[in-house]
């Protein structure tokens, strides 16, 4: 576990970087979460995989695997990849202050 | 007042499912009926070795009807949709079957079309899947015709049904390359979307010493976009590529047709929400989901369903005599793991507790996560314990329901979360 400063308060996140309690999250911590995963620029289509990967984990408690993503947020799988080059669930989770999206077994 | 339940599909959870009701059909005033779409039932652990000529098969293949009990009414039709708010199954010809209580066991199909370029030119040429039988035949011919070459075992992505089997495909390739004194000619590939050689962090460790030991180069986060099966290479999503010579493929998985035809029934991949412990489905009371069709974190195996199974039937006694549900399912999972060489590695884990090692179901029993042949015998054992004790719904001697606790090493300390 380890603690970072974001919009002025400690957040608690676990060893690979998501949120240990998704309620701290708040809007005005992406940019800054986004450009440590080195998503500089972010664009409107960003913003529209995070805001479903939130309500996707409020309403089901969980986030969506990149398939399920694909098929329901309306951002195809393709241009996923292109938003978040190195994993759209995981790293859109991050962004979204969410836990780790659950590994299917 | 004879309460009906219709079971849809007679696989491994819909035929023992069926069979432990009509035990209590009378008692409990219960009418059961099965639907499938034909009379074959295919036991699905052995297409891992057809392509190998380890099982013939036409050995793997017993008719669906016979293998439920005598008071089980089985109908043999297509399913076109659930009507969930009218308690019915409407059926490919137009007929409605009416239930009090539905059983959803359609288990998970196969979705090669949903990766591009996958059917290509290269379907059945030099791009097979062991995960059905026709792909299964055509495999032990292309193997057999291999002679040299980059041999590529490719899973899509998860969720998928025995997520063991790939590994243990690319074990009993390289066991067989050897056999026929052709290692050295043959690459062995394993590309995975996942992070590591399995799903659990244990277990992985051990796989990936094993894929090592047999020079198997182990390719991760590898998120197939598409196959190009003229230049015979496979593309990721981040523009890698990985060329083959032989492509062997575990497509896409996702529920049965049926389920996305159904409104309200399925989730995006046709799989139902359900209960992790009850196994009641999140969609209405009166519908129970075992084994693959469940959209649940527990492995898609059959060893789940067959765990479920003894945790399901009591709990839909007693939801038709208005109880509270009684049972509460684990996600225990049992695994053969074949190795290559008469040998074979156990793993048995469940929602909280991932494979550890130690011996199965007690101190004495058979090694967890170590190749033995006594696991490689237990493995081959199974298949007269499917037909004969699994499928009628009775219980296995000492293989129990709940993960067994004894026998496992290191138990307290290695817990993970499934969130669920």
């Amino acid at each position: 576990m380890s603690t970072i400063t974001l919009a002025g308060k400690d957040i608690a996140r676990t060893d690979d970087g998501f949120f240990e309690d998704p309620s701290q999250w708040t809007e005005d911590m992406v940019p800054d979460l986004a450009k440590a995963e080195g998503i500089e620029q972010l664009t409107d289509r960003h913003w529209v995989v995070i805001r479903f990967m939130r309500s996707e984990y409020l309403t089901k408690g969980s986030g969506p695997s990149v398939r399920a993503l694909g098929k329901s947020s309306g951002v195809p799988i393709k241009e996923l990849y292109e938003l978040f080059p190195k994993g759209p669930a995981k790293q859109a989770a991050k962004i979204a202050g969410i836990p780790k999206p659950i590994g299917c077994i | 007042m004879t309460k009906r339940i219709v079971i849809l599909g007679a696989g491994t959870g819909g035929t023992l499912t069926a069979n432990r009701l009509a035990r209590h059909a009378e008692e409990a005033g219960l009418e059961v009926i099965v639907i499938d779409k034909d009379d074959d039932h295919v036991y699905q652990p052995g297409l891992l070795f057809v392509p190998f000529g380890m099982a013939e098969a036409e050995h793997l293949v017993k008719s669906r009807r016979r293998q439920l009990h005598r008071g089980v009414s089985y109908i043999e039709a297509g399913i076109d949709h659930v009507e969930v708010d009218q308690n019915q199954v409407v059926l490919e010809d137009g007929t409605n079957v009416p239930y009090d209580l539905l059983v959803v066991a359609s288990g998970a199909t196969l979705r090669p079309e949903e990766t591009e370029g996958l059917m290509g030119p290269g379907w059945g040429r030099d791009v097979f899947t062991f995960y059905n039988m026709e792909g299964s035949i055509g495999l032990q011919k292309a193997l057999a015709a291999m002679d040299h070459g980059r041999l590529v075992l490719n899973v899509i992505d998860m969720p998928i049904k025995c997520p063991v089997a790939p590994l243990e495909f690319t074990f009993l390739a390289d066991a067989y390359f050897q056999g026929r004194g052709l290692r050295d000619n043959i690459e062995i590939v394993y590309a995975t979307p996942l992070d590591g050689a399995f799903t659990k962090p244990e277990a992985s460790k051990h796989l990936s010493h094993m894929l090592d030991d047999r020079h198997i180069n182990l390719v991760t986060n590898f998120n197939t976009g598409e196959v190009d099966e003229e230049a015979r290479k496979l593309i990721s999503y981040d523009g890698q590529e990985l060329t083959y010579d032989l492509l062997v493929t575990i497509p896409l998985h996702g529920g049965a047709a049926f389920v996305g035809m159904s409104p309200k029934l399925g989730d995006e991949l046709d799989f139902i929400p359900t209960d992790p412990y009850t196994l009641q489905s999140k969609v209405a009371d009166n519908i129970f989901v075992i084994g693959d069709a469940a959209g649940l974190s527990a492995s898609k195996a059959g060893s789940v369903a067959h765990f479920e199974g003894e945790v399901l039937v009591p709990n839909i006694l007693a939801w038709l005599a208005g109880k509270p549900l009684p049972e509460s399912f684990d996600g225990h999972a049992n695994c053969f793991i074949e190795t290559g060489h008469h040998k074979a590695l156990l793993i048995d884990f469940n929602y909280e507790t991932e494979p550890l090692e130690g011996h199965f179901p007690g101190p004495f029993g058979l090694p967890l996560l170590k190749d033995s042949y006594l696991n490689h015998m237990g493995k081959l054992a199974f298949q007269q314990l499917y037909w004969h004790l699994l499928l009628p719904g009775h219980d296995i001697p000492m293989v129990k329901a709940q993960m067994p606790r004894a026998g496992k090493r290191n138990l307290e300390v290695k817990h993970v979360k499934t969130g669920k």
